[in-house]
């Protein structure tokens, strides 16, 4: 075992500018595999925060909608249905749209998810700064803390929201009340109004001037006991009629283009591993195949299998750390520099996870040549067989 | 001969190449052992089967038929991992070419040796520097292959062969790639240490001018043993074969009794 690794160490200090030069390359691929790893959760973070920490265990939807947050209706009186039902705690309507705030991205506008919510119920995230909303029809918002960051919006400031009301662009003037925080929806960042403002300002084929109780696109349901989700869920779609229920998980995997696009991601992940499978698989290739004769040679003067074997899987190990470390190094300088609007998020189990993959293609890749070196004949040394 | 005085041994070996039609006889029946203390070449026209015969002393080529001693052991009744361990104990190797580690010292290669056999202490570490200094090598110690000469890397791949204390030193066209005076130097150099340190040292030159450091020299011709001669003899028979039908009488007696039985 120590003369494997004294084997492996001194080839690679000794030429060490073509092994670092492969650290680089293991390092650019990390580099890629970080950043789409950054990339998915930032993107997935995007599209399924505010239901994630949604403070309610069950969504219920339309059941013609299929899952479909923008298909579905809720009326009152499902929700009053709902809230009979034995077992729910509190139940809240909550309706989604999409509209902007005029130039508050330097001097761009800044689109954002407006969510009407019902103040203090189910679906109402909590406020991290400020206060959260209080009155069904009041002009007031909870604004997402990347909102605050982006546009410079602090608790008691006044903003304007741009929405298309029929042909015309109307605009509406909100007061910040609180600030919260991790709300992301649709990949952009939330603003929260009280559920009859919501709907009074909404997009919409014509104004409606907002209804006392209007529909939403979803109700949030919260459970007293959260364990018996699978129970209340059955509960409720025998005691209320037209409704869907499912936990938080199924209705974010269920929102447009989330599933699509942690796919799409997915392979990216997958064909980028693939390729630094290939490219380390080649590298370790070549460099055997240049090795033969000294190979041959170690083994014509007694040098056992196990410790060729062991000094390749040593280097290819030591020369992937190094790269992944250089890699390491090299996204998290980067992930320090962007802009806070780019759905890129290190979140360490994905990091983790990317790490490790990379870490287990090193030796993946190196798999090929260290068969290679141990099919090297000794005869070679003596320029017989091969 | 006292039978422990024979370091190696060569018994009846045939090595056939391929099958059938295709079949080569690389090796036909030859037998001859080496004695300790004792340096021999091998020499024999390209194709004659020098090499052939040097793997299957090493262990590194089965015979057909026949067998190979070194110390009264035979190596293929070994399995694999215990014939590497006896290789790298019991022969020492000198090669035609890519003989040390690219990336090794000239110290580091001879001292790979020692590490090989679990032997890599400060003692044998000072052996190897002193076998190097014996060798004239004592200010390239820390240099690189690549900083060597070709003479210097055979000198050093030489210390190599010697520093486990093996029973047979085997060494495959040493002077093969050196100029006439560093080829010199190379075999004299064998030849002094295998004398001193009491090795059975097996060289395979095509190069007759070499055989002069050696104590016999084994013919091979078309993979037969065509004579064993001492370099005292008259070397004719070697550079044109066709011309002498005898084999020397003195080498028969100082080679063994099977010389005579594997060319009658």
């Amino acid at each position: 075992m120590s003369t494997a690794f004294y084997l492996a160490l001194k080839e690679t200090w000794r030429n060490k500018s073509r092994f670092l030069l492969f650290s680089l390359v293991i390092a650019l691929i990390t580099l890629l595999i970080l950043f789409i790893a950054a990339l998915g959760e930032g993107l997935g973070a995007g599209n399924r925060e505010y239901l994630e920490n949604l403070n309610a265990e069950l969504v219920v939807y339309q059941d013609t909608a299929q899952l479909s947050i923008a298909s579905s209706r809720i009326g009152c009186q499902t929700r009053d249905a709902l809230r009979a039902v034995n077992g729910v705690e509190d139940v809240g309507a909550v309706g989604f749209s999409s509209v902007s705030i005029p130039e508050a991205d330097a001097g761009e506008d800044l689109d954002i998810s407006l969510i009407g919510v019902e103040p203090g119920k189910p679906g109402e995230p909590p406020a991290v700064a400020g206060q959260g909303l209080e009155r069904r029809s009041a002009n007031e918002a909870l604004i997402d803390r990347m909102v605050a960051e982006v546009s410079g919006l602090q608790v008691g400031d006044r903003f304007n929201i741009r929405s298309p009301q029929g042909g015309e662009e109307e605009f509406y003037l909100l007061k910040v009340v609180g600030v919260t925080e991790s709300q992301m929806y649709g990949i952009r960042p939330s603003v929260f109004v009280p559920i009859v403002k919501w709907d009074e300002v909404r997009p919409q084929a014509a104004p409606s001037g907002g209804a006392e109780d209007p529909a939403c696109n979803v109700a949030a349901i919260k459970l007293r006991n959260p364990a018996e989700i699978d129970v209340m869920r059955q509960r409720l779609a025998a005691q209320v009629r037209n409704i869907e229920a499912v936990d938080r998980q199924t209705a974010y995997e269920n929102t447009p283009g989330y599933s699509a696009q942690q796919q799409t991601l997915n392979t990216q992940n997958g064909f980028a591993l693939l390729i630094g499978l290939l490219v380390i698989g080649g590298f370790f290739q070549i460099q055997t195949l240049q090795k033969v004769p000294q190979i041959g040679m170690l083994k014509a003067i007694g040098t056992p299998n196990t410790i060729i074997a062991l000094s390749s899987l040593i280097q290819i190990v030591v020369i992937n750390v190094i790269g992944i470390f250089i890699g390491g190094l090299v996204t998290y300088g980067l992930s320090l520099v962007f802009p806070p609007g780019i759905p890129l998020v290190f979140e360490s189990s994905a990091i983790l996870r990317a790490l490790g993959s990379i870490l287990v293609i090193g030796p993946l890749g190196g798999l090929v040549s260290i068969r290679l070196s141990l099919r090297v004949e000794p005869l070679i040394a003596l320029g017989l067989g091969g | 001969m006292a039978l422990s005085s024979v370091a190696t041994e060569a018994r009846s070996v045939t090595k056939i190449y391929g099958s059938g039609a295709n079949q080569v006889k690389a090796i036909d029946d030859v037998s001859f052992s080496v004695r300790r203390g004792e340096f021999v070449a091998l020499v024999g026209p390209s194709g004659s089967g020098k090499t052939t015969m040097l793997a299957m002393l090493a262990g590194l080529l089965e015979p057909s038929s026949g067998s190979v001693l070194i110390e009264d052991e035979d190596m293929l009744k070994m399995g694999e991992g215990r014939r590497a361990a006896f290789r790298r104990r019991r022969i020492g190797f000198t090669f035609q070419a890519n003989n040390l580690v690219s990336y090794l010292t000239a110290l580091e290669n001879v001292e790979l040796m020692l590490r090989l056999t679990d032997q890599h202490d400060q003692a044998n570490r000072q052996r190897a520097q002193n076998l190097l200094a014996m060798l004239g090598l004592e200010d390239r110690m820390h240099a690189l292959p690549r900083e060597l000469s070709g003479g210097q890397q055979q000198r050093v791949a030489i210390a190599r062969s010697l520093i486990n204390n093996p029973a047979v030193v085997l060494a495959d066209e040493p002077t093969a790639s050196l100029d006439t005076e560093r080829a010199f130097q190379v075999v004299e150099t064998m030849a002094h240490l295998v004398h001193e340190q009491g090795r059975a040292g097996i060289m395979v030159t095509h190069d007759l001018r070499m055989v002069d450091y050696t104590d016999r020299i084994i013919h091979l011709l078309d993979g037969r043993l065509e004579r064993i001669v001492t370099p005292d003899d008259d070397l004719t028979c070697l550079a044109d074969p066709a011309a002498c039908q005898l084999i020397t009488e003195d080498a028969l007696s100082s080679g063994g009794s099977e010389v005579a039985e594997a060319v009658s």
